[in-house]
This record gives C-alpha cells, structure tokens and sequence, in this order.
C-alpha cells in the first residue's frame, strides 16, 4: 500500500496517469508502533475498520453452524446445549463487537473530522482509548467463548442468567461493561466534536445528514449505554456476591432485569440503524445527482428517532404480565416511531424522483437498504400491534423482523458507505463489476434467507429451539441455502476490497463527483486533513453546481 | 483533557477558546453519562423502596445517621475546598491550588475511612465458623436479627443491603478515582502549567468532584434517613 506511486503507474499506465500523493495518512509514518499509538482519526478509523471485520466473520461462522444444523429438523448436528451456546456468541459478537460500533467507529471515525473541515476529533486521545477499551471488552467476551461458552442468549435474562447457566456469564457480562464505555467515548467524541470543531460557516443547516445521524446515534449511546452497563454490572454482582435484586427466591424482580436491559437494548437498535440512515442519505443525493428532498426533515427525524427510542422499550415485554395501560401505551409510542422512519424512506424516494440515477455499487446497496428497510420497519409495526404480538413473540417472525432491519438495514449500509468512501480511505477505487455482483448476490442471499423465517414463525416456529416439527423443514433449508449465498456475498467484497488496497486503480480525489468536503481533500487525505481549514460558503448538497476541485495539498 | 505541547493549545484546536468550550462540554457529557449509570441503580432502589418500605426503615435504622451525617459534612468541605482549588487557579495562585487540592484528597481520605469503619462493622462479622451475629452482607450468613426481622421482611432487608452496598460501594469507587486524577492536577499546577488564561483541567476535575459530591447526597437521605421523620 505504501509504495503508492509504483503501483499507480503500473496500473494506471493505459489511463489518465492519476498517481497518489506523495503524502498521506497512511504513509506519514511507518510500523507497528505508529498505528498503535495513533491518534489519527483516520487510522484509529482503520485500526476498528481490522477490529469489527474480525467480529464480524466470527459471528458469521456462528451463523454458518447455526444454520447448517437447522438444515434438517433433529438438528443432528450439535447438541441442544452447544446450539445455546452458539446463538448466544452469533448474537452478543455481532450486536456489541460488530453492528454497534461498525459504522459510527469505523465511517464515522473516518469521516467526522472531514465532513467538519477539522483537524481531527475533539479529543484524540480518548478515540485511540475508547479502540483499546473495545479491545480489551472483545478479549473478556471472547474468554468466555472459549472457556466453556455462554448460553443466556445475548440478552441475559434473568433468574436463568443470575441464578442457573452454569456458563461464564460474568467474564461475557464484564466484557460487555468494558465494550460499553468504548461506545460511550465515541458518542462523548462525536457530540464534542459536532459543536465545538465545525469550519467556519458550516452552520448547523450546512451539515451532511451523515453528521445529523451521528449526532442523535452519540445522543443515545450516551444516554442509554450507562443503563445497560449498571444493569449488567448488577447480574455479575448478584452471580458473585448473592445480591437478590433479580432472583425471585430473594425478593427480587426478574421483570425489572427486562425493563433496564431493554432501556438501553430497544435505544441500541437505533444506535445500529441511524448511522446508515445516515450513509443511505448521502448515498440517494450522490448518486441521484440532485439535493436531498426534504433536508430539515431527514435532519430532525433523525433526533426525533433518538427521543423516541427512550420511550418505546416495553414492547418487548408484551407477555410478561405487565400492565393493560402501560402496555397501550408503549404500544401507541411505538407505532409514533414509525412517523420519523417513514419521513426519511418518502424523502429519499422523493431524492430519486427525476433524479438522473445511476446504477454504481453505493447505489445498489442503497436501493437494497430502502427496500429492506421498509420491509423490517413494516414488520415493525405488526411487532407494535398488542394482540399481533403476543402470537409472534419468540418465533422467528421476530427473528426476521430484526434481521431485516440490522442486516437489511445496518450491514447494507455499512457496505454502502464502505463502497462509497472506499477511494477516500484507500485511495484506490474497488473494482466496480465484482462489487455490483457481490451487491446482488447480497440481496437475494439476505431475502432467502430471512423471508422464509417470516412465514416459519408466523406459522409458530419458536426461536433458539435447536430442532423442529418436520414440516418446517422446507422453509427451513430454503433458509440455510439462503445464508450460504449471504455468506458468498460478504466473502466477495472482502477479497476485492483487500486485492484492491494494493492492486486497485488509484482513486482521484472526488470519483464519484460529490459535493461535501470530504472529497476536497486528496485520496487519501494527509493526516491534518486539509492543508488550510475550508470555509464553507455554499449550501449542502449543492449537485446543481459543478463540483469543487480538489485543492492542492 | 488536553496536554501541553510546548504551550497549553493542541495541535487540532485553533485556539484556548475552543480547546476550552470542547474539554467542559466533553466533561459535561460525561456527567450526563454519570448520571443515567447512576440512574439505573436509583431507579432499582425507588422500585423496591416502595415493594419493601418496612424492611428498608428496619435497614436503614441500623445505620449509623451520625456517621452518615459526619460524612456528609467532610464531603461538602471538599467540595469548599475544591471550589477555591479552582478559585485560586482563575486568580493564578499556583500554591494555592496545590495546597487547596491536597486538601479536597485529605477530606476525600477522611470520608473513605469513616466508609471503612461502617463497612468492616457489617462485613467482619460474616467470617470464621461461629455464629454470625451482626452480619449484614447478603447472603446465607446475613443476620437478619440484627435488624429485629423475621421471615419475608428478613429476605427484603436483604435487597436493602444490597443496595447500599452497590450505591455507596460505587460512589466510593468514583471518589477512589478522583484521588490519582487530583494528584495529577495537584502535580501540573506546582509545575506551572495552570494560568488564568488556561487552567481548564482545574475546573473540569473540580466538576467531576462536585459531581461525586452530589451523588452523596442523595444517597445519604436515601439511605440513611428512611424513616426519620
């Protein structure tokens, strides 16, 4: 990667001899030490970009035995026991060490400071912490997973998880504590950063919507991440010293281990969602050539998401015996969620009218990102719905429902925004037909896998049981096909994306012509990120203009 | 928050205002943080507070008010003292600040022993083989005499102790903390590094000890004073 300019003229020898520049983040210094000691935004960014890809494919080898002994319905595979086990890593690695930190930690990392015209975040410092925090969570949890495992499900509910799993609840618990503050640091970061490190005259009104999902996905991490840090913190204490808070033979409440586990849990689905809410916004005006309809909106329902969030956590509780008016109630806020999700998906369609679309792979995963997000967030609603509810809660109706809005929604745009800002990070393009195809192989992956699991548990097949009534079976291995062309479909980028960092095109600063002030730096940018602070004296999203060049650095 | 690098301004800031505005609202940010993490354990505490009133008076009356009193007083000194810390850094009296900080640390001391004294009088009695009269940890050995309970009402006083230990026990943490970040500071001002002009540091690790300060005392009425009308 590092002797740029040699590859850029091999490669680049037929075209237009684009050549990357002298100096730049990457290059700026040399060896282990110099990335471990960072406080580079953009290397810190790179340094969770290794991090959450390594999490990200451990939890999706879960997924892979998880789904190959469903393949047939004496689950002959692994016992009940092992199955536990491994739904409860697949769940707690990909929620808390992949899809929470994925794009805030790795794109937001990366972009923040840019999209700003800053130097760097508010506090560097604490960013190459809150990475060594990450890091040091991971190792807690990923003990557990090896010594013996962990089998409450990534959820920890209580008395089971206080009071019966003979597995290592508390090393898992403790790594997931430390893992929160890394997520708090980031939020601390980014909402510092927001204020106090904009450009002058980038106003408020001015920012990418990218920067208005980051900043109500900070609101919540830290609001609601402290929740969940005390109330794990709580079960180790109850497992270590015989504190009575959730087990009922002590006169403690497990219902209320649900109702601070899912304060934070229902408000961290969001944390996962409006990040690439965000990138899907700058991906539609991009690659629509056209403002983003309905700016202020987008903007503000972003906010009114992270309020609401705070209010709806109980629906995960509909069969737990609470109150008939609580229950209304939380039913009624969450259908209000629905305004401000619906807000961005009518905008975005609003964006592509008469637009002048084109099909590059950013785009694609946009398009998939709308669509299966529409679908989740539908399904959403039936989930909102008190009497719906109770017949769907535990099956895999459930199951679908979120995976169509954390894997339909969060890892599509994750790969969206990778695609996009590739270039930036890199400075070499990825190669555009594998990355179309590995886009499409991605959506029909996805739908197979997950649709099938709408209809088995609306047809009342329960969740985390490891073997099944034998007339599920067909919807079952449509299922586990289905996530063999899923997992097809995320091994393609991350062999051209990895090919591409050496062998790839050398990128020009702004391919994609977009407007925001990322792309007014070089690819890769230097690590001061621009040579002098830019002021800002246009609107966002500016694409009736001619694009800015790039200024030398 | 920020270091000097041959001057008190980072390399990343324009200017001592925005490192200003940026290190306290950070420092804000995560007293908010503060607050919701605290929060869950008051909001388990009014739960069961209100399940288990009795068992929570009987509890509570078997601390000791006076201590909890003295304590209180100790921790609003080192906050006095901690304020004029901060004081003295805006009027640019660098001995000042290292003797005012030195101070807050020797209240803050004071404040862990008394803790001390009150934990080691419930937890003592809970080890070796003979009977283990007065013990108020929760668990098999809790003495639920002590607190003239029987039944039920043994079991809630339970809960009760448990939350005293959690609350004070991380309170008492976050103070056990303030100590090194109040050396460090205490350090750099008698190095100089704190003028008029740039003593944020100061301020910011003033806020996170008022902070502490307050949890305190709220959780001394809490606690303490159940039942005292």
């Amino acid at each position: 990667m590092n002797s740029g300019e040699q590859d850029a003229r091999k490669t680049m020898s037929s075209q237009a001899p684009l050549t990357l520049p002298k100096r730049h983040y990457l290059n700026a210094d040399y060896g282990v030490r110099s990335w471990l000691l960072t406080t580079d935004h953009k290397r810190i960014a790179v340094l969770y970009l290794v991090s959450v890809t390594a999490m990200f494919f451990l939890g999706g080898a879960y997924a892979v035995i998880i789904r190959l002994n469903l393949l047939e319905p004496t689950g002959s595979l692994v016992t009940a026991e092992t199955y536990n086990k491994l739904f409860t890593a697949h769940g707690v690695l990909m929620v808390f060490f992949f899809m929470i930190p994925a794009i805030p930690a790795v794109l937001g990392n990366f972009l923040l400071p840019l999209m700003l015209g800053a130097r760097d975040l508010a506090f560097p410092r604490i960013n190459l912490l809150s990475w060594y925090v990450y890091v040091v969570g991971a190792a807690f949890t990923m003990y557990a997973v090896v010594a013996g495992g962990l089998d409450t499900g990534w959820t920890f509910y209580t008395p089971y998880s206080t009071a019966f799993s003979n597995t290592n609840v508390i090393a898992a618990g403790v790594g997931i504590f430390i893992t929160g503050f890394s997520s708090i640091l980031t939020g601390l970061n980014f909402i510092v950063t927001i204020h106090t490190m904009r450009a002058p005259g980038l106003t408020w009104f001015r920012l990418p919507l990218f920067v208005w999902a980051h900043y109500a996905t900070s609101l919540i991490q830290i609001l609601g991440t402290p929740v969940v840090a005390i109330t794990i913190l709580l079960v180790a204490m109850e497992r270590a010293f015989h504190f009575g808070f959730f087990d009922p033979a002590r006169g403690g409440d497990p219902i209320l281990f649900q109702h601070l586990f899912w304060f934070y849990s229902h408000p961290a689905v969001y944390i996962m969602i409006l990040p690439a809410m965000g990138v899907i916004s700058e991906l539609v005006t991009c690659f629509s050539r056209k403002k983003v309809f309905g700016y202020g909106f987008i903007a503000i329902s972003s906010l009114a998401i992270a309020g609401l969030s705070f209010m709806v956590w109980a629906h995960h509780m509909f069969v737990t015996g609470l109150s008939v008016y609580a229950a209304m109630i939380f039913s009624a806020l969450s259908f209000l969620v629905a305004i401000p999700s619906a807000i961005k998906v009518f905008n975005w369609v609003a964006t592509l009218y008469r637009g002048s679309i084109s099909w590059q792979t950013p785009m694609l995963y946009a398009f998939g990102f709308i669509g299966l997000f529409t679908i989740g967030g539908l399904t959403g609603l039936f989930l909102a719905t008190l009497g719906l509810d109770v017949h769907v809660t535990d099956t895999y109706f459930i199951v679908a429902h979120f995976h169509y809005i954390m894997v339909g929604g969060t890892i599509m745009g994750y790969l969206g925004g990778l695609h996009y800002w590739w270039p930036k990070i890199t400075g070499r393009l990825y190669p555009e037909w594998w990355a179309r195809v590995s886009a499409v192989v991605v959506f029909i992956g996805f739908n197979l896998t997950f649709f099938p699991q709408f209809i088995l548990g609306y047809l009342g097949m329960p969740r985390r049981y490891h073997v099944y009534p034998p007339e599920f079976q067909v919807l079952n291995v449509m299922s586990s096909a289905g996530a063999s062309i899923l997992g097809v479909g995320y091994l393609i980028p991350m062999v051209y994306l990895a090919w591409s960092m050496r062998y790839g095109k050398v990128a020009p600063s702004n391919p994609f012509q977009s407007t925001g002030l990322e792309w007014r730096t070089t690819s890769p940018p230097p690590t001061e990120n621009f040579a002098e602070t830019p002021i800002i004296d246009e609107e966002v999203y500016d694409y009736a203009s001619p694009p800015k060049e790039a200024r030398s650095v | 928050m920020s270091e000097a690098h041959g001057g008190p301004l980072a390399h990343h800031f324009h200017d001592l205002d925005q490192q200003r505005e940026a290190a306290s609202l950070g420092m804000w940010i995560f007293i908010a943080q503060e607050i919701l993490f605290f929060g869950g354990l008051f909001g388990v505490y009014t739960i069961y507070r209100n399940l288990y009133y009795e068992a929570f008076a009987a509890g509570s009356h078997h601390l000791s008010w006076k201590l909890g009193c003295y304590n209180t007083l100790v921790l609003i000194g080192s906050s006095f003292t901690m304020a004029m810390a901060v004081y003295s850094a805006a009027v640019g009296r660098k001995r000042a600040i290292v003797g005012y900080i030195l101070a807050t640390i020797l209240l803050g001391a004071v404040f862990l022993g008394v803790k001390y004294v009150e934990y080691h009088e419930k937890i003592a009695p809970c080890f070796g083989d003979g009977p283990h009269t007065g013990c108020l940890v929760p668990g098999a050995r809790f003495d639920a005499g002590a607190l003239q309970l029987d039944g039920a009402r043994a079991r809630e006083a339970q809960i009760y102790f448990s939350l005293y230990f959690a609350m004070t026990g991380l309170h008492a943490l976050h103070m056990i903390i303030g100590v090194p970040i109040l050396l460090w500071v205490a350090k750099n001002a008698a190095a100089g590094l704190y003028t008029p002009a740039w003593h944020t540091p100061v301020e910011l690790v003033g806020l996170y000890w008022h902070f502490v300060d307050i949890v305190w005392i709220f959780l001394f009425p809490l606690l303490y004073l159940i039942g005292h009308h």
